[in-house]
């Protein structure tokens, strides 16, 4: 056991048992898998990717690269940190050897989203972001402070001392007081994302270190969403490695790492330690672990070692070597061996333990993703913040400031507690890598990618760090290259002897850790994946046992099968019932637009194709939207309530855009129009009565309404009442049967419902879905605008240039009518396609083709067309089809072929009106 | 998620908005006496700045008005919105936040 | 057969599990509201059309974007520069669109039933204000969304008429079609605050955590 009396905060009182790689070890609350697995002496977790090299533990949080591992239980997740996560009674994990696995069966956890607004958020609740977080509450802003560990206090190891007293007893007075100021004050909560306008994005953990004792209710999970008028990025610095052969080996880890082990779990990462630095902090880390147990060397970079530190380093018992680099390493599943070079030559160091410590990265990602300027800072060694970003700031060691107190006066300005003495800081040496072999020099670990890639990058004539990136693949692992991302940019600066200022870094994007799509997904999943949009009667259709349909965000009954029907069967019966005697149709989801004003006419005549001014009150009239491209992208019914009142019908999945077009064209090209726009599409509720025997129905149910043909033309509306509530029935068919639409406030729509089967069920009334819509209307050729069409297809493509006013000077969409491209004789126009087998059903979407007997020729085949629509029809007892057809209106008459599952169908191009050409059945 | 500011309702997020394309298009006076390419130019052709660009957008999550926004495309930042008939708020750079 | 046409809510599926709900969480009250006349209004604000309208309804329309004031028997909301939705408990839908429909036509205006088009549902309680967060983007705290204030925006992925009736008291105006969805969401979002603390100041904090 590597577990040291006297350190660390794990509650050592509680003993928790979890498995690794098979075996199993046991752990305390407060402990990460990784300081459990060291505390066990494991540092083999995992193996590489691409070269299957022994991975360890290289960090103690979101920076390290190596240490990957597959989450068994309590749920499988695969390639998580072993250094973030928190350890649980019965925690079941495994090393990463290649590529993890996701569950097989669906996560049961709940993710969720919440929506902050604040005055100030501060990132990092280390000793700068909590004295901010302070500052900004105790002059009344509202804050929230948000931070990635399980609790507050950053870097800071305990062995500092803040305004006379040990750093930690500090760090819980802040946050104690920040409580009593109504701060927001969320730990586990990692910031991934800065974005526009003061938007951060942050992951905040809530069940997993709890374990068994969740709260059943609880998300796991939490996306805030947080808009803050000011964010102070306040995310501290990640240590940065110095490159050498065989630097990726179990066992060699950052120095502060070791130190943070140390402090907050009370492990000892190694006895035998040998300390490789550039920067000042290691000694702090060399000393810690000397002072815990570990027999320590320091091999500093400089040829100068920092005065007050190596003095301290003697007194402690730690060797120090000045200009001393680290050339490789030896040892397999964990480091056995350093081997340096010195001022007295190579030597060979025993050791178990490696750390390394090159100098320090100011996490500046959160302040880069919203476009704030890094600058190479050559002190650092590292890109900092340069130019101040509106309502961001970045502050302590995030801005390059590294000693705590700067780090203190950054968060609380010129008033900040005072930290104990600290020897001064030296200038840190700025080393990429040391001598070795570039084939074993790892610049990005967790990607296998070494010094050699680099250079065969810059071989390759790359030199762009952003295109080295990719060449390299360097940064683009899990870590997103917190260790490599700089190195990366020095050693290619080194490779084209430019300088590394004038290189610059990669983009930082978002996330910052990674971040599960379950999280991102939330609650919309499942049933509330997108909005499901109901009619009045969808309770019934359900208590029919409908099949549904998904329409848009509509539910519309398909068909409603009886026992022991399939949808074919189903859809003939309702059919021939329609065609033979009387149907109904739930229509409500149509999209309705009531159009009012005196200007009415008006717009509506320079939208529609036909003229809509004309037409008379009481009547209705079948118009056709165009863009200005003078393709259809809407049809419906027209209404003239009154003489300034339309109300206009669109496609089920049109309504929503028409209501938008026109409102566009009207409020910004003729807003002096007097005319309004309204949506009524959920007030009324539509019920087509369908069939030769629906004026009976019709006329039972409404006593008051002449349903004759006289007094209740085709292509007209009445209003009548039924108990007093009113109800208004059209004249409209879309099957080409006699058929009365009956429109009714939707509040009332299952009564009424109800009340017309009632008074049709002795002419056996047939409720139908929309797939017998569809066969109904296709026998007709009405065309389905969506289904029939593209975008690419006029009215008179459709073969209804009829509806084309030529009496209007202008429309939208009319002048494209005589754009040469509409005149060409090769465009495909509407036709009805019937196979000529009489039995096969061609697929909507097939090709058609010239007949060809002897099979398809080789391609390119050309292609004439294709299958837009295709039903079997119970009146014409055979399947039929609509399709574009180039020319096809020419070629009424002719053959053509349609491959369909490697066999060709040979068919007969047709008029599309195909039950009922003359219009018998319209009037009963 | 960027905020939109609606001339009317306010900063809200780009999800309640609907993008309309190139503003300060007029509909020609007499569509039928323009040349094919000057209809095809109308119809087709739009422009694509480096720098400052009209766009209409409706707010339509909200109030469905439509309006002008005058958006950055090299930085996507919108410079500023205004209602139809209004000047175009180009000049006006306006801060991003409330 | 029925002697009247009778009337369904829209959320009459969902209304049990609701009751459940705002049973089983302190602090969170969430119904369906009675459906109440509603009529679509268009007149320019400022001017005669606007007064005549004003006089009409015995209360100067909300010129204000995202704010409402209360009539005699409902509410007068608005919903664009020159749109308001008055909402009337007692009134009769089509009686109110012709009288309405009447004063502003000759204003060039005009008056819509819409009272099926939308239903509304009640959120009221300490812990509403949460349960809203948990879908909408908009800054909801008292200080910059008070009674009074309106706003159409998403909650959930739906569009919703968002009204401050008191400081924990909120209406949500959804159109029906979208009605079953909202209640869904509401529920669904809601089983987090089963296991929440009842008082909202811990909530603020999440010391629980």
């Amino acid at each position: 056991m590597s577990r040291v009396h006297g350190y660390g905060r794990v509650e050592t009182g509680r003993t928790l048992t979890f498995t690794f790689d098979g075996r199993t070890y046991t752990g305390h609350p407060g402990d990460t898998l990784a300081s459990a697995l060291l505390a066990n002496g494991v540092h083999l977790v995992g193996s590489s990717v691409k070269l299957g090299r022994p991975h360890g533990i290289s960090a103690a949080w979101t920076e390290d690269a190596t240490a990957l591992v597959q989450i068994e239980r309590p749920f499988p997740e695969p390639m998580l940190q072993a250094t973030t996560v928190e350890l649980v009674d019965g925690l079941v994990a495994r090393g990463l050897r290649g590529q993890g696995r996701l569950a097989s069966l669906a996560d049961p956890a709940r993710y969720d989203r919440q929506h902050t607004h604040t005055d100030t958020l501060v990132i990092g609740a280390g000793p700068a972001g909590l004295l901010a977080a302070l500052a900004a509450a105790r002059a009344g802003e509202d804050v929230v402070l948000v931070d990635d560990r399980s609790c507050a206090g950053g870097a800071l190891t305990g062995t500092e001392v803040v305004d006379g007293r040990p750093a930690l007893e500090f760090v819980a007075d802040v946050v104690e007081e920040l409580a009593r100021l109504g701060v927001r004050h969320l730990q586990r909560t990692t910031a991934f994302g800065q974005y526009d306008d003061g938007f951060v994005l942050a992951l905040q953990r809530r069940t997993d270190h709890l374990g068994a004792a969740a709260p059943a209710h609880r998300g796991r999970q939490r996306v805030h969403r947080i808009r803050a008028l000011k964010v102070v990025v306040a995310t501290g610095a990640q240590e940065r490695p110095i490159v050498f052969a065989d630097n990726d080996r179990p066992g060699i880890m950052l120095a502060a790492s070791a130190r943070d082990y140390l402090h907050r779990y009370g492990v000892l990462a190694g006895r035998e330690v040998v300390v490789f630095t550039s920067d000042d902090a290691a000694y702090a880390a060399a000393l810690d672990l000397a002072g815990a147990g570990s027999e320590v060397t320091l091999l500093d970079v400089r040829d100068a070692p920092p005065r007050e530190w190596a003095a301290r380093a003697a007194d402690a018992g730690v060797a120090v070597h000045a200009s001393a680099v680290v050339t490789g390493t030896e040892g397999e599943q964990r480091v056995r061996a350093v081997l340096a070079r010195t001022v007295d030559g190579g030597i060979r160091l025993p050791a178990d333990l490696l750390l390394v410590s090159g100098g320090w990265n100011p996490v500046v990602h959160l302040f880069s993703h919203a476009r704030g300027a890094l600058a190479y800072d050559p002190e650092l060694g590292s890109f900092r913040p340069t130019s101040s970003l509106p309502g961001v700031t970045a502050i302590g060691a995030a801005n390059g400031t590294l000693d705590l107190a700067g780090v203190l006066r950054d968060g609380a300005g010129p008033d900040a507690p005072v930290a104990g003495p600290e020897p001064a800081r030296t200038p840190t040496g700025i080393v990429w890598r040391t001598e070795g072999d570039p084939d074993r020099q790892f610049v990005d670990i967790q990607r296998d990618a070494t010094v050699t890639d680099i250079g065969r990058a810059v071989g390759a004539g790359l030199r762009s760090v952003e295109h080295v990136k990719r060449y390299t693949t360097i940064g683009t692992a899990h870590d997103q290259g917190k260790t490599s991302g700089v190195l990366a940019s020095g050693i290619t600066a080194e490779l084209l002897g430019a300088r590394i200022e004038d290189l610059g870094t990669t983009t930082y994007r978002p996330p910052y850790t990674p971040v599960a799509f379950a999280a991102l997904a939330g609650r919309s999943r499942g049933e509330l994946f997108d909005p499901v949009r109901t009619t009045p009667l969808h309770e019934w259709h359900v208590a029919a046992g409908a099949v549904f349909e998904d329409v848009g965000q509509w539910k519309r009954p398909r068909y409603y099968p009886r026992p022991g029907e399939d949808m074919d069967t189903a859809v003939l019966r309702e059919c021939a019932a329609t065609r033979s005697g009387v149907g109904i149709l739930d229509g409500s989801t149509l999209g309705k637009i009531d159009v009012q004003g005196p200007d009415a006419g008006v717009l509506l005549d320079r939208l529609y194709t036909n003229m809509m001014s004309t037409l008379k009150v009481g009547r209705v009239r079948y118009g056709v939207l165009c863009g200005n491209d003078g393709m259809v992208l809407d049809d419906g019914t027209v209404l003239r309530i009154d003489e300034h009142r339309y109300l206009l019908t669109t496609t089920t999945g049109g309504a929503a855009t028409v209501l938008d077009w026109m409102e566009e064209w009207l409020q910004t090209e003729w807003p002096e129009l007097r005319v309004h726009l309204t949506s009524v599409t959920e007030q009324w509720s539509v019920f087509p009565v369908v069939g030769p025997r629906s004026r009976e129905v019709v006329g039972e149910v409404f006593a008051d309404l002449d349903v004759g043909n006289d007094a209740f033309p085709f292509m007209a509306w009445r209003d009548t009442t039924l108990d007093g509530v009113p109800v208004r029935v059209a004249r409209i068919s879309f099957s080409g049967e006699l058929a009365y639409e009956v429109n009714v406030c939707s509040w009332y729509a299952p009564a009424l419902w109800t009340r017309l089967l009632a008074a049709g069920q002795r002419h056996g009334i047939t409720p139908y879905g929309t797939e017998t819509m569809h066969v109904l209307r296709a026998e007709k050729g009405y065309p389905i605008i969506g289904q029939d069409t593209d975008g690419t297809v006029s009215p008179q493509d459709l073969g209804m240039s009829w509806v084309v006013s030529k009496k209007k000077d202008d429309f939208v969409g009319k002048r494209s009518f005589s754009r040469p491209e509409n005149h060409n004789p090769l465009r495909k126009q509407f036709v009805s396609l019937l196979p000529v087998d009489g039995r096969t059903r061609l697929p909507e979407g097939s090709q058609i083709v010239e007949l060809c007997d002897d099979g398809l020729p080789e391609p390119p085949v050309p292609m004439l067309g294709h299958v837009t629509s295709s039903y079997h029809s119970a009146e014409l007892a055979r399947p039929f089809a609509l399709a574009l057809v180039k020319n096809g209106r020419a070629r009424i008459g002719e053959l053509v072929d349609v491959p369909v599952d490697g066999a060709l169908v040979r068919a007969l191009i047709g008029d599309t009106v195909l039950v009922d050409p003359e219009g018998a059945r319209r009037d009963g | 998620m960027q905020l939109i500011h609606c001339p009317w309702c306010g900063p809200r997020e780009e999800v309640e908005f609907h993008y309309g394309g190139q503003a300060e298009l007029a509909y020609p006076e007499r569509p039928a006496e323009l040349s094919d390419q000057d209809w095809a130019e109308y119809v087709f052709y739009r422009d694509n700045p480096k720098g400052p660009f009209a766009e209409r957008w409706s707010h339509n999550a909200g109030c469905r008005r439509w309006f002008t926004a005058v958006r950055d495309t090299r930085t996507y930042r919108f410079l500023g919105t205004a209602k139809p008939g209004e000047p175009l708020p180009v000049t006006q750079q306006r801060e991003a936040r409330v | 057969m029925a002697d009247t046409l009778f009337r369904t809510h829209p959320l009459a599926h969902r209304r049990a599990a609701l009751a459940e709900l705002s049973a089983a969480v302190g602090g969170l009250s969430v119904y369906p509201e009675d459906e109440v006349a509603a009529v679509d209004l268009r007149v320019g604000p400022v001017g005669p059309g606007g007064d005549a309208l004003g006089r009409a309804l015995g209360t100067a329309l909300p010129a204000e974007p995202n704010t409402w004031t209360h009539t005699a028997d409902g509410q007068l909301i608005w919903l664009g520069p020159d749109e308001w939705l008055l909402t009337s408990a007692g009134g009769d839908p089509a009686e109110l669109e012709r009288e309405l429909g009447w004063v502003v036509s000759a204003f060039d205006g005009a008056a819509v039933d819409v009272s099926a088009q939308r239903t509304s549902l009640r959120l009221r309680g300490e812990l509403a204000r949460e349960l809203l967060s948990l879908g909408c983007s908009l800054d909801l705290r008292p200080t910059a969304f008070p009674a009074g204030t309106c706003a159409q925006t998403h909650v959930g992925q739906t569009v919703v008429l968002l009204l401050a009736l008191g400081a924990d008291d909120f209406r949500l105006f959804v159109r029906q079609s979208f009605a079953g969805y909202l209640a869904d969401w509401v529920l669904d979002t809601a089983e987090e605050l089963r296991a929440a603390p009842c008082h909202p100041a811990a909530l603020a904090n999440l010391s629980e955590e």
